[in-house]
């Protein structure tokens, strides 16, 4: 087999890059992924956040790939699922070795290759943490999976060792549906999390977060018993005597991401110690000819955003390298990682009346002072959503709830779904079980109404992802 | 009524099985646990000894030999990974030198062949990441590598194929003497047998002491490790032990058969016979040790840690029956004999460390003992060799391209970092004594043993386990009965 680029993940890196390398003229391409469907990780991150620099609009994980997945079937890019690269040599062809049911093992040349694999999730094993082995201890990500494709809990009692944003949707995650989170524990002594997500993933539900603690020891012989839980000192060593026993089934790991390089070092292609992704130019392209790098697989971005964009360069630059041959390779330029999120909510804050906004990842302290009269007075917003947040938050508070709907005959068990506008918070809880009620027929489409007048309230419960019909084998 | 009653699924119990599986003995197999291996044979070193360290004529010293000697013809036969890597002892200072010829005198007396003592210049060639302060060593070329896991499934796989039976989650209760053989009790039946084999590892002191009057205590020796990632597993070639001292071999440093490096154990004496969680100080102690035999070990690419119990023998009252002085003398070698007062009884106990290294070599030998008991009959249909399951990780394209045209299921990859695909899954729960846990997964195809930890596959083999056993996800077991993963729907 022969085509002109290749992209190996079908995630957003590896679709963004897919279609802009399309947009700049590339007709032969195909995309390889190794899950049974594009879209990778985000398919699993079924809360908001997404697409605010994208797309201009709040989207949940699911709604943001399906945006880049219509556009990819639109342009009709082939893309070859369930299919495991195992190989890649760059060159004039480079060679890229796959493997699935179908086509057994096989090659394709092609002129130029983008690597987007994106990354793992460090493991109980990486952080060395003592204790027996018992079932229950989960990376937060695997939960996630257990929790939002699957539909299925991993447990009842939780802790959450650390508190990056993974973290803290998780253990909103696991609180919406029935399990009760005993605590977060962080080491550093700021959240590596968004503000607003500790107001909303915490604070809404009464979760402490412990800061400038970790856990030393994980106990039970074949579930997870309990956590002993130490605090830290200035260097990061637990302090004797300040060890404490939390009872808990299970343990969630959220304490940081890998980029998976397997296939870039195969390839030969120099690393960064910094970023834990290939050395790249300006373009892009790794030390291997005609071997590109995009995405989380580069260096673990904070927002999804920031990866679309620099897969879209990363397939500018393929293009162009198909079409207009090879220049001087130039200098390593160092991707712009950005600086990791350091928060802490102020703790001198009037929890009667100074809010933090959870509109967006800025996380404005906002005051709000009621007047005589009876009118408020908000200040610290930046902007006029914050000020409508505010209003709401003190006298009707609302959120938007994101969750998992039963499907029946279809190709996954469940489909992400949200709340189409806000809810009162108070109504969370029978939101919720109506949700938990329902089982729908597949197929079901992003943006199909499931429920109406969700909890008696006017708002509708949509799906944000796809399930098709499960086809007989 | 069976012949031969064995109780321990370990590396011991299952290589005795698979020697009883030529005659025609009705054998069977107890085991408490829901698989093979499940105790100190899938927590160790994985170190197929030469037998330099054992004292000469002492059962440990004549097993270890032999074992070691059996070890590649039987890791042929019954197709379990097995490296013949070469052994080094350092020492590390002038001072210590006799202490190698020592070695070198013992191992010779024991039969090892090759043994050489080698200066830093040389030493250097063979390891160049060997610690500064390192002078010379002794070079044991018959040491070698093996995988725990693999071993002790081949041979409870080739013994169930010849007709040894298994029964899983049976904890022995009691055993009593009868006129002749012995009724042995398990939670779950009594059970009529000739002759049992004490093969119950840390738990062999309770199962000897069920029938004898000459009382056994096995302290468990705890043994913390730490495993790294394939990145940095040529850091070492050979195993690196350090000289050895009073509680064991010392910390090693060792790549493994599947390519990972290896260090540790620590040895602690503890009490409880399930103490196997790992401590701070444990882990911080191998990471010092090991750093003395092999310099610039990454800390970050340590991927998982763990620690099994060696069957430590801390009180033996066989001397009393024998009429002795030595009575509650730590015993230092195997106790491989009849029981003085129970006929018919065989302990296989205190297979502490060169225990993995002489399975082989053990299961012949209480074989041996058993025949003259029983006089069997020699099976004319005994099948001598296993095909292991296939691994596509370490076949080449040809033939990784063959499998899956000849089933699919080998095309579709479940575990990322070993490369274990859906076809090797299906194999592992559809053999002979099949995984029906996660864990049983992992060590008969590796999945989830590499650097992500099971984090990637660990839904996917829940999946398929449930799947093809026929049960919820939520039955599917990480290996006890209470080490589940999801809760009912």
């Amino acid at each position: 087999m022969k085509t002109d680029l290749i992209i190996i993940g079908g995630g957003p890196a590896g679709m963004a890059a897919a279609l802009a390398a399309y947009e700049k003229g590339i007709r032969d391409l195909l995309i390889l992924e190794r899950d049974k469907e594009l879209g990778g990780i985000l398919n699993q991150c079924i809360h908001n956040g997404f697409g605010l620099h994208t797309f201009k609009e709040e989207l949940t994980g699911p709604e943001y790939a399906v945006r880049y997945m219509d556009m990819v079937e639109e342009k009709k890019i082939p893309s070859l699922l369930n299919t495991m690269v195992v190989d890649v040599q760059g060159g004039n062809p480079c060679v890229v070795t796959a493997m699935n049911r179908e086509q057994g093992m096989f090659q394709i040349e092609a002129k130029a290759v983008v690597l987007a694999m994106g990354c793992r999730e460090r493991s109980r094993g990486a952080m060395n943490i003592p204790g027996t082995r018992p079932a229950g201890v989960y990376s937060a990500g695997t939960a996630q999976r257990y929790v939002n494709i699957e539909g299925r809990m991993p447990g009842r009692e939780v802790v959450v060792l650390g508190s990056g944003d993974i973290g803290l949707i998780m253990a909103r995650r696991m609180t919406l549906q029935g399990a009760k989170v005993k605590l977060v524990a962080e080491i550093m002594p700021y959240s590596g999390g968004l503000k607003r997500n500790i107001v909303q993933c915490l604070d809404d539900f009464g979760i402490p977060l412990k800061l400038n603690h970790t856990v030393t020891q994980i106990h039970g012989k074949e579930r997870v018993e309990g956590v002993t839980i130490s605090k830290v000192d200035e260097k990061l060593n637990p302090i004797p005597g300040t060890e404490e026993f939390v009872s808990c089934d299970t343990l969630l790991l959220s304490c940081g991401l890998i980029p998976e390089n397997e296939l870039s070092q195969g390839a030969g292609a120099q690393m960064d110690d910094v970023t834990a992704g290939p050395v790249v130019n300006a373009k892009l392209e790794t030390t291997v000819k005609g071997i590109f790098a995009c995405g989380n697989v580069l260096h673990v971005h904070d927002l999804v955003d920031n990866v679309s964009i620099e897969a879209e360069k990363a397939g500018e630059f393929a293009a162009d390298y198909i079409l207009n041959g090879e220049e001087d390779w130039g200098e390593a330029v160092r991707p712009k990682i950005p600086e990791k999120s350091k928060c802490t909510l102020p703790e001198d804050r009037d929890a009667g009346s100074q809010l933090i906004c959870i509109g967006c990842p800025v996380g404005c302290l906002i005051t709000v002072n009621k007047n005589e009269d009876g009118t408020l007075t908000i200040t610290g917003n930046t902007c006029k959503k914050g000020e409508a947040y505010a209003r709401n938050e003190v006298t009707a508070p609302v959120r938007a709830v994101t969750s998992i709907i039963k499907v029946k005959g279809g190709s996954g068990r469940v489909v992400p779904v949200k709340t189409a506008g806000e809810i009162p918070k108070g109504k969370i809880g029978q939101c919720l079980d109506e949700i938990e009620a329902v089982t729908v027929d597949a197929p079901v489409k992003a943006g199909d109404v499931l429920i109406q007048n969700v909890a008696g309230t006017t708002v509708s419960v949509v799906a944000t992802g796809n399930i098709p019909v499960k086809l007989s084998m | 009524m069976y012949d031969v009653i064995v109780i321990g699924a370990g590396v011991n119990g299952c290589a005795v099985a698979r020697e009883l599986s030529r005659f025609k003995l009705k054998t069977l197999v107890l085991e408490k646990a829901s698989d093979v291996c499940e105790g100190t044979s899938k927590a160790n070193s994985g170190i197929v000894h030469a037998g330099y360290d054992a004292e000469p004529g002492s059962l440990k010293a004549k097993l270890n030999v032999l074992g070691n000697r059996r070890m590649a013809a039987l890791a042929e036969e019954l197709d379990f990974s097995y490296k013949q890597n070469g052994s080094i002892v350092l020492c590390f200072d002038e001072k210590d030198r006799f202490r190698l010829e020592e070695l070198k005198a013992r191992g010779e007396a024991n039969g090892v062949e090759g043994l050489r003592i080698i200066e830093r210049e040389e030493l250097l060639k063979k390891e160049p990441n060997v610690g500064d302060e390192a002078v010379a060593a002794l070079y044991v070329p018959a040491g070698g590598i093996v995988c725990p896991f693999g071993i002790t499934i081949a041979f409870a796989e080739n013994a169930s194929v010849n007709g040894v039976e298994f029964k899983f989650g049976r904890m022995v209760t009691d055993i009593q003497k009868q006129e002749t053989g012995y009724l042995v009790k398990t939670n779950k039946e009594t059970l009529e047998t000739k002759v049992v084999v004490n093969a119950a590892g840390v738990y062999a002191d309770q199962i000897h002491n069920m029938v004898s009057e000459n009382k056994m205590e096995i302290t468990p020796r705890k043994g913390e490790y730490l495993l790294y990632d394939k990145n940095v597993g040529n850091m070492a070639s050979h195993t690196l032990f350090q000289l050895p001292t009073a509680l064991g071999k010392g910390i090693l440093v060792t790549p493994t058969v599947h390519g990972n490096l290896l260090t540790g154990p620590t040895a602690t004496d503890i009490s409880d016979k399930d103490g196997k969680e790992t401590t701070r100080e444990g882990l911080g102690q191998v990471t010092q040790k090991a750093a003395l035999s092999v310099k610039g070990i990454p800390g970050r690419q340590v991927i998982t840690s763990f620690s099994g119990l060696r069957a430590h023998i801390t009180k033996f009252e066989r001397s009393v029956a024998e009429g002795g002085a030595d009575q509650g003398r730590p015993i230092d070698d195997f106790v491989i004999e009849e029981v003085a007062d129970a006929p018919g009884f065989i302990d296989v106990a205190g297979m502490e460390s060169p225990g993995l290294s002489c399975a082989p070599a053990t299961g012949e030998y209480v074989a041996d003992m058993i025949k003259k008991m029983l006089n069997p009959e020699e099976k004319q249909d005994f099948v001598s060799t296993r095909e292991g399951i296939v691994n596509m990780a370490l076949a080449s394209e040809q033939e990784r391209h063959a499998k899956i045209k000849e089933n699919p299921a080998y095309g579709k990859v479940i575990c990322r970092c070993e490369m274990v695909t859906e076809g090797e899954i299906l194999e592992a729960i559809h053999r002979p004594l099949g995984a029906t846990t996660t864990d049983g997964i992992k060590r008969r195809t590796r999945a989830g043993m590499g650097r992500c930890q099971s984090g990637f596959c660990n839904p996917r083999v829940v999946e398929i386990l449930a799947r093809e056993l026929g049960v919820d996800e939520s039955e599917i077991k990480k290996s006890g009965e209470d080490a589940w993963y999801l809760l009912p729907l």
